[in-house]
Parts: structure tokens; C-alpha cells; sequence
């Protein structure tokens, strides 16, 4: 035990811990970062595809966004400048803690604005602010197997998307329609990637689903299930739905209490306790933009 | 009104001063030292070397320590420091017929060669509180012996040699890493086993128990079960030879199982294996009983559909960091997914109410 200091970075009796000498760029050591790495090129060429990697055990839970950690990891570069967010906004307090991770073991700068950003880690939303060739789109995901609620084998699930056999989701989309005569999935709505591989785009809000399609690489981690999926730019990303039961992303009827914008996702907060509420901008940054009468 | 979500990061500061506040508890009382925990809590630090699979009483010591006693978040510490190591080989496999055993036990013959021995074990205690144990004392010495460290073979050797027991022959392949490849599915007996090395204690007790209560019979005896020091052992390219590095404490439980024979293999018995970090034998015998369990398809028997059977539900449940993460996970916000809930359940209350009323 006399040895501890001596032994253990941090232990008694040794200097404090510096994160930078003793834990690599962005934490993860460079051979960790190429077989992530290798995964994302797998994803990017094979868009939709879940990419199986060997996932590491994180210091943060799993659950908090262990495969976003890592995905962000093995892309970020010191000159990065990373945002994270969590519901939209920068300031909840795990969109804090992913943060200050990041600018304790990377020292990269960060920011809240969306256009400044080159790397966004997101927690289950898009940024209202469309997204550039330049940026980095990185989503943490808790169960990337779109079927897994149909079919809980993943032996199965791996048979069924290698088959193309998606026979269980239209069904399951249409007895949806039968019971309750609409499609009852209004977050983790399923996609049709680039007419191959259908896809969990995330638990975001269906009403993110139509910027699926965009300019920026979007990268998917899932590290308790150690599975990792991309979308390159541009790629076709389809919402299932039927002819005559056309796909419908929604938000609530209102505009932001605070910025009154009509096209943007609203958090519904409860005022008092007689019923008052009042709808606000999940996208903290996009709402306090248009406050400051920047353009967003 | 609006309440901004501003604050997060002064919140998670002043929570984690917090935190450190309760885990020293009342400054009157003696704080504890991580030698205090190594020595006198062993068996929690056996648990969290086992599970956090990493062999180093101090470091557990001191994540049980940082944990509050919460052995599930001091495996987590543990395996979260685990997976920062570089490593720069692999050991021999270790030599389980060469430990120094402070226990071994069979309960399939009454005496056979190295001998019964009982060693430092609660079998047979009373379990009545020890209020002696209230005050500081004078530490318990036991009585000791010079013993001549003679060789304690291995049960399962005697059952062999009469071909009564299935062969386990060598298996020359490197087992894939559980920690360095993702979880392939189906997944082998060596990938299996080092799944439910790691896992957690009170799962696979419940399964191991499960199947003790009928679902999905094994009919184990416990062959053997040992507990003792074990050298590890390198080869050293530079040296050209094998040095012993370290020594390790491990808990080794050999199961002997009924077997009636299948289309594909004669009556025999068959093995279940349990081997576990530390002095842990709850969690040895549990792990040799689903070990036993998973391997119905390898021994033509049938599938009984249990969950001891299941290797995927098994291997994919078992992990506690895993598992606790996620449950706990869904404390964090999900006001986005959840104000979509919302907006659907009203849209198809809507829909509903319309409908009863077009009936009235």
C-alpha cells in the first residue's frame, strides 16, 4: 500500500491527476479510436448497416451515451469545436457532463451555437439550424435495432435485415392503423435507408425525421449494444408509411412562447397547478438566437 | 413561469460536493482505509475483482470506498478503469491442479487423495450476530499446522480414467476476448464462460436456481470446489521461457452432471464449470449450473425453452454495468420523446371521442 501513489495515476501521494498526461486525446487510445474508426467507414459505406464494434467500457453509464461518446472520440481533432446537446438543449445537465468530458480530456473548444459547431453530440433531437457539409451530426442511440421489439433474438434480427424481411414492421405499422387508426409511433419512427436497410434513426421526435436527409455526416453510436450506423450526406432516408397513410412528422399546435416560432419542436412546461402551460423550443439555441435577433 | 434550464453545471458541482460530503459520512468517526476494506470486507472486494474483472485487491478497496459500498458502482469504477490498460500479452492458462488450496471440497466421494479440506468457510457457522464484534478486540487467531504441500489432484481425473465423464479435450484455438470483440452470437462454450465470469452474481444465482427448481434440469453434484492461490504465468520472448508474474486467488467448481444419453451421445456424466476471481463460491457453483445449462444443444439434449437454456437472453442480460445503466438510464430527461407521447395520445383520444360521439 505504500506503493499506491507510486502505482496508480491519482492515487494518494501522487500529483493530481492531469487528465492530459495520463489519458490520451479525447480519452480513448488511438488503437481503440482506428477500430471505431474502421466501424464509422464500415457504417458511411454501407448506410443503415449496424456496424458491430467492440465497444469499451466508458466512465460514464451505460445509458448516458456511452456509444455517442465514443463515436465523438474517434472523429474529434484538437481544432474541433464540439457542442453537445441533450432534449435540444446545451444546458441539461448530462448534455453538461458529455461536454466538460470532452473539454477535460480533449481541451477542444466548445460552443452552444449550432453554426459554430463542427462535431454535435445530440441526445434525441435534430438541431432546428439545417446542418452543414462541414459538420458532424453524432447521435446516441439506446437500442439501434429498429426490430427489437418484434423480434427479440438479435440472431434473428440480423437474419431478418440480411434477408431484407421486413414483413413484421409493415404489419406491425399496420395493425397500428387498424387499432388505433393512426401509426402509434411518434418517436424512434422507423426509416428506409437509401431503399436497403430500415433503421432506428434514434429516439428522436418523428418530427425530426424529414431532416434525416441532409448536408452533414451523421454518425449513430450504440455502445451497451455495441453497434455503430451512419447516414453519409445526402443519403434517401424514408419514414415508413403506406399510400393512403402517408407518414405525418408533428409537433404541438402552438408557436414558442418565448420566440414565437411556428416551425420549430415545442417542450411543453407546466406553469402552475391548475392546468397552465406553456410551449417553449426544445432547441435552446435556436430559440435564444432568434431572441437576440440573430439568424438562426 | 417559465423556469430556465439554465444551471445544469452548477447543479452536477454542487451534487458531486454533496456526494463527497455523505461518502465520509460523520468526520467524529474514523474514516476508513482502503487496507480496512482489502482486509476485513474481502469478500466484497473478491465480488468486485470478479465482476469488474480486474485482479487488484487495492483498487477494488478503493472503489468500494469511493462507492459508498455500492458493489455494483465499484465494479463499474473498476471496469471503467480496466478498459484504459494497455496490455501487453496474455498469461498460460493458469494451472488449477497446482493451487494452494485453502479449501477444497468434494461432495461426490467422502475422502480422495490431497483430502476434504474445509478451510476458512461459513458453512457451518451458526448464524447468530456476534455482539463481541460490537467492540475492538484482540484479533481471533486460528490454530495452524505445518503442512507438507502435497498435490491435490483433480476429482474430475478419477471420474475420466474410468470414461465415465465426458472428454474435455485440449482446445488448441486462441477463445475470442469478450472485452476487445463485440458479443458474437451464437456464441462458443469459452466466449459463454467468460460472459458468466463477469456476470453478475445475483443473476446467475437466480438462474442457476431456476434450473435447480426445475427449469431446465441439470442434476448437478458438486464435484469439486476449490479455492486457493494459483501462480500466473508469461512466456517471455526475450527469455525464451515462462516466468511466474503474480499469483492470484480463485474459486474453481466442477460440476458432475446426470446424463441419460442423447441420439448423439452415450450415458455419461458431463461437466458444468464455474471459475471465478477471488473467494467467491456462490458465484463458482452458480456459473457451472447455467455453464451446464447453456450446453444442451452441444449435448443433443432438447431445448426445454427455459431461461437458463436461452444462451442469448443469458449472455445479453447478465452484465450488471450493463444492465444497471440502462435501467437507470430512463431517469434522464425524455421530455422530447415523451411531449411526442403526448401529442399522439391526445391525437388519438381525439380521434376516439369523435367517433363515440358520431355514434350517440
Amino acid at each position: 500500500m505504500t506503493s499506491f501513489g507510486q502505482k496508480y495515476p491519482g492515487g494518494p501521494g501522487a500529483e493530481p491527476l492531469d487528465i492530459g498526461t495520463h489519458y490520451n486525446f479525447a480519452y480513448l487510445d488511438e488503437q481503440t479510436k482506428r477500430m471505431i474508426r474502421r466501424a464509422i467507414l464500415k457504417g458511411l459505406a454501407v448506410p443503415g448497416y449496424q456496424v458491430p464494434f467492440a465497444s469499451r467500457e466508458m466512465p460514464m453509464p451505460y445509458g448516458w451515451g456511452t456509444g455517442g461518446v465514443q463515436v465523438t472520440a474517434a472523429v474529434l481533432v484538437p481544432e474541433d469545436v464540439l457542442k453537445v446537446i441533450d432534449q435540444g438543449a446545451d444546458d441539461t445537465t448530462n448534455a453538461v457532463s458529455i461536454r466538460k468530458f470532452f473539454e477535460r480530456t480533449a481541451g477542444v473548444a466548445v460552443t452552444g451555437r449550432t453554426q459554430d459547431a463542427t462535431v454535435i453530440q445530440t441526445r434525441h433531437r435534430i438541431p432546428e439550424t439545417p446542418l452543414t457539409a462541414d459538420q458532424i451530426l453524432v447521435y446516441q442511440v439506446p437500442i439501434p435495432e429498429p426490430l427489437r421489439f418484434l423480434e427479440p433474438s438479435e440472431t434473428e434480427t440480423r437474419r431478418m435485415h440480411a434477408l431484407q424481411d421486413y414483413g413484421l414492421m409493415h404489419v406491425k405499422l399496420y395493425e397500428d392503423i387498424a387499432r388505433h387508426g393512426a401509426i402509434a409511433t411518434s418517436y424512434a419512427y422507423p426509416v428506409m435507408v437509401a431503399g436497403r436497410y430500415v433503421m432506428d434513426p434514434s429516439p428522436i421526435p418523428k418530427f425530426d425525421n424529414p431532416k434525416l436527409e441532409m448536408d452533414a455526416i451523421q454518425l449513430f453510436g450504440a455502445g451497451r449494444e455495441q453497434r455503430i450506423y451512419a447516414l453519409p450526406p445526402h443519403t434517401r432516408v424514408v419514414s415508413l408509411d403506406f399510400e393512403d397513410y402517408p407518414f405525418e412528422p408533428s409537433k404541438a399546435d402552438h408557436a414558442c412562447a418565448l420566440c414565437a416560432a411556428t416551425g420549430s419542436y415545442l417542450d411543453e412546461i407546466i406553469t402552475d397547478d391548475a392546468g397552465g402551460r406553456m410551449f417553449v423550443c426544445s432547441d435552446t439555441d435556436f430559440c435564444q438566437s432568434r431572441l437576440s435577433g440573430a439568424t438562426p | 413561469m417559465y423556469v430556465a434550464v439554465k444551471g445544469g453545471e452548477r447543479a452536477i458541482d454542487n451534487a458531486h460536493a454533496w456526494l463527497g460530503e455523505e461518502r465520509r459520512g460523520d468526520p467524529g468517526i474514523a474514516e476508513l482505509g482502503v487496507p480496512q476494506i482489502r482486509e476485513q470486507l474481502a469478500l466484497s472486494v473478491h465480488r468486485v475483482m470478479a465482476e469488474g474483472s480486474l485482479y487488484d485487491p487495492d483498487l477494488a478497496a478503493l472503489a468500494i470506498k469511493q462507492a459508498r459500498g455500492d458493489l455494483i458502482e465499484a465494479v463499474f469504477l473498476i471496469r471503467a478503469y480496466r478498459t484504459t490498460l494497455p496490455r501487453f500479452g496474455a498469461s498460460r492458462p493458469v494451472e488449477t491442479a497446482q493451487m494452494a488450496c485453502d479449501r477444497r471440497i468434494s461432495a461426490t466421494f467422502k475422502d480422495l487423495p490431497g483430502g476434504q479440506i474445509l478451510g476458512p468457510t461459513f458453512d457451518y457457522t451458526h448464524r447468530l450476530l456476534d455482539f463481541a464484534l460490537l467492540a475492538e478486540g484482540e484479533a481471533p487467531v486460528g490454530p495452524s499446522k505445518a503442512t507438507e504441500p502435497g498435490p491435490v489432484p483433480h476429482v474430475m481425473e478419477y471420474l475420466d480414467r474410468e470414461g465415465l465423464i465426458e472428454q474435455a479435450p485440449l482446445v488448441e484455438t486462441t477463445p475470442p476476448d469478450l472485452t476487445r470483440t463485440p458479443m458474437a452470437l451464437p456464441a462458443e462454450r469459452a466466449l459463454r464462460l467468460q460472459a458468466l465470469a463477469r456476470a453478475d452474481e445475483g443473476f446467475i444465482l437466480g438462474l442457476a436456481y431456476s434450473t435447480q427448481r426445475g427449469y431446465g434440469r441439470t442434476h448437478a453434484f458438486v464435484g469439486e470446489l476449490r479455492i486457493g492461490m494459483v501462480s500466473v504465468e508469461m512466456d517471455i520472448p526475450e527469455l525464451g521461457f515462462a516466468i511466474t508474474i503474480g499469483e492470484v486467488r480463485l474459486t474453481e467448481c466442477e460440476t458432475v452432471n446426470q446424463f441419460t444419453g442423447s441420439k448423439t451421445e452415450p450415458p455419461q456424466f458431463t461437466r458444468g464449470y464455474g471459475l471465478v476471481f477471488g473467494q467467491s463460491e456462490r458465484k463458482a457453483i452458480a456459473m457451472s449450473l447455467v455453464d451446464r445449462a447453456l450446453r444442451w444443444k452441444e449435448l443433443g439434449e432438447d431445448d426445454a425453452g427455459v431461461p437458463a437454456q436461452d444462451a442469448e437472453f443469458v449472455l445479453m442480460h447478465a452484465d450488471n454495468v450493463q444492465a444497471t445503466g440502462f435501467l437507470e438510464h430512463i431517469k434522464l430527461p425524455h421530455y422530447v420523446d415523451f411531449q411526442s407521447e403526448l401529442e399522439l395520445i391526445r391525437k388519438l383520444r381525439r380521434a376516439a371521442q369523435a367517433e363515440t360521439e358520431a355514434l350517440l
